[in-house]
């Protein structure tokens, strides 16, 4: 995973995460006195369903699971999966690879993996989110384009346009990956470097500086 | 909004106890502390509330407006804002709104406030 220090890269080779659900935002006062906003994820307790390791699957990852589930509204295969865990069926799976040494132990089948024993206050963690969903959008919001930037020297309707998307007999087409309007958000968006204010382990909740994409209630993993 | 956001809020809200209840019209004043380099002092800044935001939230905030040498001078204070070190109610006022952006464009008497005079048995 990379984490970003001032302008370098450094990457670390172990790592730990949580499935959350955000709850929403709100705004404390941090101890030098600025107004910081921030997001509530209510995180885990997640089930460990699966550990993978390299002698049978050629690699080292714990697989987590987060969310009731109703019986009836779970496929046939994976309610087997989840039985072989000894939980009831679960809405998100997601594995984490290489999860962190110092778990080991506490990350075997079928054990619980909470928001406390994962992050501690102060730690920086990224958020993986899905973005909500825009419709179709033009080049201004969708890929940050300037637009035309101005309203004389005869524009009169063009104000949000892309401009030219290419020269004229050579290349005779448009590139490919050109960037257009179209569907936006509805993405996997990944937000770095997110700081833990604080932690309520009594009720898996985290509070984290910054914004995090999806809407309320939507699945937020969590990577430290 | 989410029990659990309230859970949380409720936990930063405690410093709003200490303010006396005010609302628009009143005259306040507020005690700020001011931190030059090393040294905090508290400055005093005391006028008209115009107008209390988001009320009942941890965002709420509060703007005074005062006449500073025949100039008129407001400022918004976030009601949880930790540089807030007190609040005085000096006066309250009678009036018939919420919000008072109509005393922006007065002076002197019209946009004097009548005091409103509780009655006690």
């Amino acid at each position: 995973m990379l984490k970003r220090l001032g302008f370098k890269f450094i990457i670390q080779q172990k790592m730990s995460g949580i499935i959350g659900k955000k709850v929403g935002m709100t705004s404390i006062f941090s101890a030098d006195g600025r107004n910081v906003a921030c997001t509530l994820i209510e995180a885990g307790p997640c089930v460990v369903t699966q550990v993978k390791n390299v002698e049978t699957d050629g690699y080292n990852a714990v697989q987590l699971a987060f969310g009731e589930r109703k019986e009836k509204n779970t496929p046939k295969p994976l309610i087997g999966h989840f039985k072989k865990a000894g939980t009831t069926p679960k809405q998100k799976v997601v594995e984490f690879r290489d999860f962190r040494v110092e778990f080991e132990g506490q990350v075997d089948l079928g054990k619980t993996v909470e928001a406390g024993q994962v992050f501690v206050e102060g730690d920086f963690v990224d958020a993986i989110g899905t973005s909500k969903g825009k419709g179709f959008q033009g080049v201004v919001k969708r890929h940050g384009f300037g637009g035309v930037g101005g309203q004389t020297h005869g524009q009169h309707n063009r104000q949000r346009h892309p401009g030219s998307i290419g020269a004229c007999s050579w290349p005779s087409r448009v590139f490919k990956g050109m960037r257009m309007a179209g569907r936006t958000g509805g993405d996997r968006v990944k937000v770095i470097n997110l700081r833990v204010l604080k932690i309520y382990p009594e009720k898996n909740l985290l509070l984290v500086s910054g914004s995090v994409p999806g809407p309320k209630n939507s699945f937020v993993i969590l990577e430290k | 909004m989410s029990d659990l956001i309230k859970f949380v809020e409720a936990e930063y809200s405690v410093a709003r106890a200490k303010f006396p209840s005010f609302k628009a019209g009143d005259t306040i004043n507020v005690h700020v502390k001011i931190t030059e380099g090393n040294k905090e002092r508290i400055q005093q800044f005391q006028g008209t509330v115009i107008q209390r935001k988001n009320p009942n939230t941890n965002g709420e905030t509060f703007t005074v407006r005062k006449i500073s040498n025949g100039v008129g001078v407001e400022r918004i204070f976030p009601i949880l804002s930790p540089s807030i070190e007190k609040i005085e109610l000096m006066r309250e006022g009678k009036v018939r709104r919420a919000r008072l952006f109509y005393l922006r464009g007065r002076q002197g008497k019209s946009a004097k406030i009548k005091e409103r005079i509780r009655h006690t048995k």
